[in-house]
Parts: C-alpha cells; structure tokens; sequence
C-alpha cells in the first residue's frame, strides 16, 4: 500500500530537479521548465495531503489555483522571452543586461 | 489496493521523475520540453491515484494543452534550428549539485521522520464538490484567479505586440 511518503518523495525528487533546472541552466525556456516542475511538486503535495492528512478538499482547491497561477506565468513569460529574443536574438538570461550600469 | 494497481503506480511514479530528468538534464532543448510532456502526465496518474479526478483532468487539459503547447511555441521561437544542438547548461552544474543535493536531503529525512497525521479522505467523485467550494468558501480568490487571467492574457498581448508597432 502506496501511502503519504510515497507521493511526499516524488514531490520532493520533482522539487529538487526543477530547482537545478532554474539554477543551472542558461536558456529562458529551460528555466521556465524548471518553474513549471517545481508548481506541480507543490501542487502534488496539496493534492497528497489532501488525500491522506486533512481529509477536507482544501488542497484541492489549491492545487487548482496553482494551475490557474501557472498558466497566466507561462503566458507572461513567453511574451517576455519573445521581446527579448527580439532585442538580442538569443534567449539565454545572461545576454539581458540592458539594465546593467 | 491490489499488485496490479501497486506496478501502475510505481510504473506513474518512474515516468514522473524519470522525464524530470531528462527536463534539466538533457542538452536538446525541444527534447526537454517534450519530456515534459510526460511529466505532466505521469502527475496526471498520480492525480487518479489520489482520488482527484477533476484534477487529474484539468491537468492533462491544462498543461499538456495549453501550457506545454505554450512552451514548445517558445522553444520554437526563440531558437534557432543550427543552435538546437548547443549544451543549454551552465559552467556550474557540478558545483550546483552540491547545495542542492543538501536540500533533497533534508527533505528527504523530513519526510520520513515526521509522523504525519493520518486522516484519509474517502469520498467519490469531487467535481461537484470542488464547484461548491468554488462558489462558497474560496468565492473571493476564486473572483481574483478569474481577473489575474485576465490581466496576464491583456499584459502578454500587449508585451507580444509591442515592437510590431513600434517597427
């Protein structure tokens, strides 16, 4: 029988995994992939507790609201990286520093 | 739960963390973000496991229709096919693994030290549940979700389409 730990354990394997993604890597894109993974770690864990701790729907409803979240980033994001690919033709983080003294 | 319902598990729980890795590791960017693709489903499965039906829907819906959709739009965008093939990592992978190594760890010995509290929610089909909640307890974030959507969808058209008409 699959129980809390279980669904804890890949949340926290997915967790970790989207962080090294948005530390370690270069292209925008990539570390928008980071994000995303580290939103459905959360949103597996509310979904778990749910499931097996607090016996109410409460995490569902957050984990729907992740989703929501999700989304409207994903979409910003994207129209941010497109601006920047057009100002410096790459999509690599380090190339923006048009801000930079 | 019988032991063909324990492989299935377990077989959603290798796709999960399995294509999470390929997501940061691999070098390919539109290989990564087909892995996701994966990803999301195998949190999908994962979703059915737990009794959420209405969850494991919207996520197949949502991420795999439209947020993946998004992604891949992007990859497409914003590279070029000759630089596909360039390594998308940094100088400071290895140096990265270390710190966050700790971190997986901690969680880890959380996760099995704690004695969590056991109180299992057993209910059938919770999409009308969910709506009820929806409309009564969470009516205000619910309300807010609803035009934070709005504002991202004008902010992105407007940001997409800013130097069109500036050219």
């Amino acid at each position: 029988m699959h129980c809390l730990d279980s669904y804890l354990f890949v949340s926290a394997a997915m967790f970790v995994l989207g962080l090294l993604a948005v530390v370690t890597r270069k292209n925008a894109v990539s570390i928008l992939m980071g994000i995303e993974l580290m939103l459905n770690a959360g949103a597996l864990n509310f979904v778990a507790f749910s499931r097996f701790s607090t016996a109410n729907l409460d995490g569902h409803v957050a984990a729907l609201f992740i989703l929501i979240i999700a989304a409207a980033e994903a979409a910003v994001a994207l129209a941010i990286f497109l601006n920047l690919y057009r100002l410096k033709a790459t999509s690599e983080v380090d190339k923006a520093n048009l801000l930079r003294g | 739960m019988n032991i063909l319902g324990e492989i299935v598990f377990w077989v959603f729980v290798l796709l999960t963390i399995g294509s999470s890795m390929v997501v940061v590791f691999h070098s390919r960017i539109i290989y990564s973000a087909f892995a996701l693709l994966f990803t999301f489903f195998g949190i999908a499965g994962l979703y059915v496991f737990l009794a959420a039906d209405f969850l494991a829907a919207s996520q197949v819906l949502i991420y795999v229709g439209g947020i993946l959709t998004l992604i891949i739009f992007g990859v497409f965008m914003t590279t070029k096919i000759t630089t596909l093939s360039i390594p998308q990592l940094t100088h400071h992978r290895y140096i990265a693994l270390i710190p966050i190594g700790l971190v997986f760890y901690a969680l880890v010995h959380m996760i099995f030290k704690t004695s969590w509290p056991v109180n299992v929610l057993d209910v059938g089909p919770t999409t009308q549940m969910l709506g009820q909640l929806l409309l009564t307890k969470y009516l205000v974030p619910f309300e807010l979700a609803s035009v934070l959507l709005l504002a991202a969808l004008v902010g992105a058209m407007r940001l997409a389409r800013m130097f069109r008409e500036a050219d």
